[in-house]
């Protein structure tokens, strides 16, 4: 072979690839793209794959296909009832049209994300600003419980007052989502969804809101403390009733019996003694002479009694 | 190169000889080269907790399983192995150091993350985490782009709506595990909407606190909670001492009362036998009987008497003589 000739086919298998290269391109499966000729878009492309095009005069423009975030700054809103806030929003966007994304911010992610945030910025300011912090904070009306202390002493949940609200977060986001999902639709954006990512108190309602929690918390524990006294004070009576009663019962009850023994002696006495009253009065008169008399008793007997009337005279006849 | 030799170069006005490699040599070189690359971009190794994704041409073409496999070589075909069997984990309000059975975690400066407030208008402290893992691999790579960040973002939105729905005691204690179930419920459910491909294991909420300037009072409730059990248990063990005890005394009472009884009536039994067995005699004997009881009597009682006066009829006014006075004493 000929050198001339080798440079020729090198020269041409070299320009070969170059058109190849120039006329295939790929589009992955995450991206879209737009062929331009001499700058100006032609057609878009959104299926994968390897795709052709004419050579040196078309280019291509790739674009993310896939749901793509934004993340927005913490802005400092007064609600309707003019409470600060700092509100924290993200949302989740794609590129819909990209013909409309290049023509409106060059293509460019970073004047979307520019542009994002004003749009969405000024929807979540106007929405927040419509509505008052609890319409912003809750979401329904479910009953919200806390607990308290029963007059039995044992917590309990009872349901708490709250505001009623008309709207409710999720409904917000919704209208904030509209409202801003409509003007990026002309920079060929679909806004798929925004969200209220934080929402917090500025510092010096936070300080506030401080207070009114430590307050209801020492309100609490001064409840429980006379709770507990209350209760002390009721088994503290309990104790005093019980002693009386049980104090009581049983006097009333060893009376009850000693009553009823006296009777059984009574009746057992009267039945005996009653077989003959007279001897039985004598019987006991000389019985008790025996436990009265003692050593200290003076005994004055005149010589008429039984005892000494042998020693004044004999019986006639004994 | 020239005529002179095809393997020397001039330098500098002098020539170096450069050893010779054959036309043989340099093509066995971009065989090897070439074939390694072939190797390399064909061959390849899934893991047992991936799977193989393959794209031909950036168009998605395959999952391949666990196990070694074959694709088309040089960047025709590319791969990516998503961890489809591990559970993922993220942490909201803090952030685990180094894990391990001391584990150390970092609580300060994610405050923007836990601080949240509730639906009484209060504010709480959660710190909380989400186990995650990859469902569909083809939706986790091709749907969303910062699938990280997504699952981040829409947690801390599904944790502050049922936050925002409930007290702070609910968030505090009785209502965390329906919290928790809620925010796994609505992450996933949008997730879903997405098309992350992602599915939920777990929410589970970690430590949950009041704010640190609130926390004393919430810990004087507890402190207060206790000083409650206390004086109730202090009355109790009182009244526990007390009351037994009187009926104790009580029963004792009794007892005594039954004894007392059982005395009286047989001592009115025995009283009453003696009487009549002393009246069965006297009835067969009565003045004899009569006579001896009474003299008896005077023989035992009289002995007893220190002082005894015998007065006969005649004499009288001895009383004053005596020193009696009524009261004295006499006649008992």
């Amino acid at each position: 072979m000929r050198p001339n000739k080798v440079i020729l086919l090198i020269v041409v298998v070299i320009f070969g690839l170059i058109i190849i290269n120039s006329a295939f391109f790929i589009v992955d499966q995450t991206k879209q793209a737009i062929i331009t000729q001499f700058g100006k878009p032609i057609r878009e492309v959104k299926e994968p794959g390897l795709k052709v095009k004419w050579p040196f005069i078309q280019r291509v423009i790739l674009f993310d296909k896939r749901l793509l975030q934004w993340d927005g700054r913490p802005t400092r809103i007064p609600t309707l009832d003019k409470k600060y806030i700092w509100v924290d929003t993200c949302a989740r966007w794609r590129i819909i049209s990209p013909l409309k994304f290049l023509e409106s911010v060059e293509g460019n992610e970073s004047i979307a994300q520019a542009k994002l945030d004003n749009i969405i910025e000024g929807a979540v300011r106007n929405r927040i600003a419509d509505n008052a912090l609890i319409e912003v904070v809750r979401n329904s009306n479910r009953p919200i419980y806390t607990t308290q202390v029963s007059s039995g002493g044992a917590e309990v949940r009872v349901q708490k007052e709250v505001e009623e609200i008309e709207v409710g977060r999720e409904k917000i986001t919704r209208a904030i989502l509209e409202d801003a999902a409509e003007k990026t639709l002309a920079l060929g954006i679909e806004l798929v969804d925004v969200r209220i990512k934080r929402i917090n108190y500025v510092e010096t309602v936070r300080e506030r809101v401080f207070e009114r929690m430590i307050a209801e918390r020492l309100q609490m524990a001064a409840q429980y403390r006379s709770q507990g006294e209350g209760e002390k004070s009721k088994i503290l009576g309990d104790k005093e009733i019980q002693l009386k009663t049980i104090l009581s019962q049983a006097y009333r009850q060893s009376q009850e019996i000693k009553g009823q023994a006296d009777a059984e002696a009574t009746k057992i006495y009267a039945d005996a003694f009653k077989k003959d009253p007279e001897f039985y009065s004598f019987v006991k008169t000389l019985e008790i002479y025996k436990n009265t008399l003692d050593e200290n008793t003076w005994l004055i007997l005149t010589t008429d009694s039984d005892y000494l009337k042998y020693l004044k005279s004999l019986p006639p006849g004994g | 190169m020239d005529s002179r030799g095809r393997n020397s170069v001039v330098l500098g006005g002098e020539e170096f000889h450069m050893p010779a490699i054959s036309k043989r040599t340099i093509g066995f070189v971009v065989i090897i080269v070439v074939g390694l690359i072939f190797l390399v971009t064909t061959f390849y190794k899934v893991g047992a907790d991936e799977v193989g994704i393959i794209r031909r041409f950036g168009r998605y073409s395959r999952t391949t399983q666990p196990g070694l496999h074959l694709k088309w070589p040089f960047g025709i075909e590319t791969l990516k192995k998503p961890k489809v069997k591990r559970n993922f984990t993220q942490e909201f309000g803090f952030r685990t150091v180094k894990p391990g059975v001391l584990t150390q975690i970092r609580k300060t400066g994610y405050a923007d993350e836990s601080l949240m407030l509730t639906g009484d208008l209060n504010v709480g402290v959660v710190e909380w985490i989400v186990q995650y893992k990859i469902e569909d691999p083809k939706a986790y790579l091709f749907n969303v782009r910062e699938a990280e960040e997504t699952i981040r973002d829409i947690a801390e939105v599904a944790m502050r709506l049922s936050v925002g729905d409930g007290s702070v005691d609910e968030v505090l204690t009785f209502g965390k595990m329906d919290i928790a179930e809620e925010v796994r419920e609505r992450l996933q459910a949008v997730l879903d909407a997405y098309e992350l491909g992602i599915q939920i294991i777990l929410v589970a909420l970690q430590d949950v606190n009041p704010p640190d300037k609130v926390k004393p009072a919430f810990d004087e409730v507890n402190s207060a909670m206790q000083d409650k059990d206390k004086l109730i248990q202090e009355a109790r063990r009182e009244y526990n001492e007390v009351v037994p005890r009187a009926s104790g005394e009580a029963e004792k009472m009794i007892k005594e009362a039954e004894g007392y009884a059982v005395e009286r009536v047989n001592t009115a039994r025995g009283d009453a036998q003696k009487f009549m067995a002393l009246w069965r005699e006297y009835r067969n004997a009565k003045d004899v009987t009569k006579r001896r009881l009474y003299l008896e009597t005077i023989q035992e009682v009289i002995p007893r008497l220190e002082k005894k006066y015998i007065i006969d009829d005649g004499v009288k006014g001895l009383m004053p003589l005596l020193g009696i006075t009524p009261q004295a004493g006499g006649a008992k």
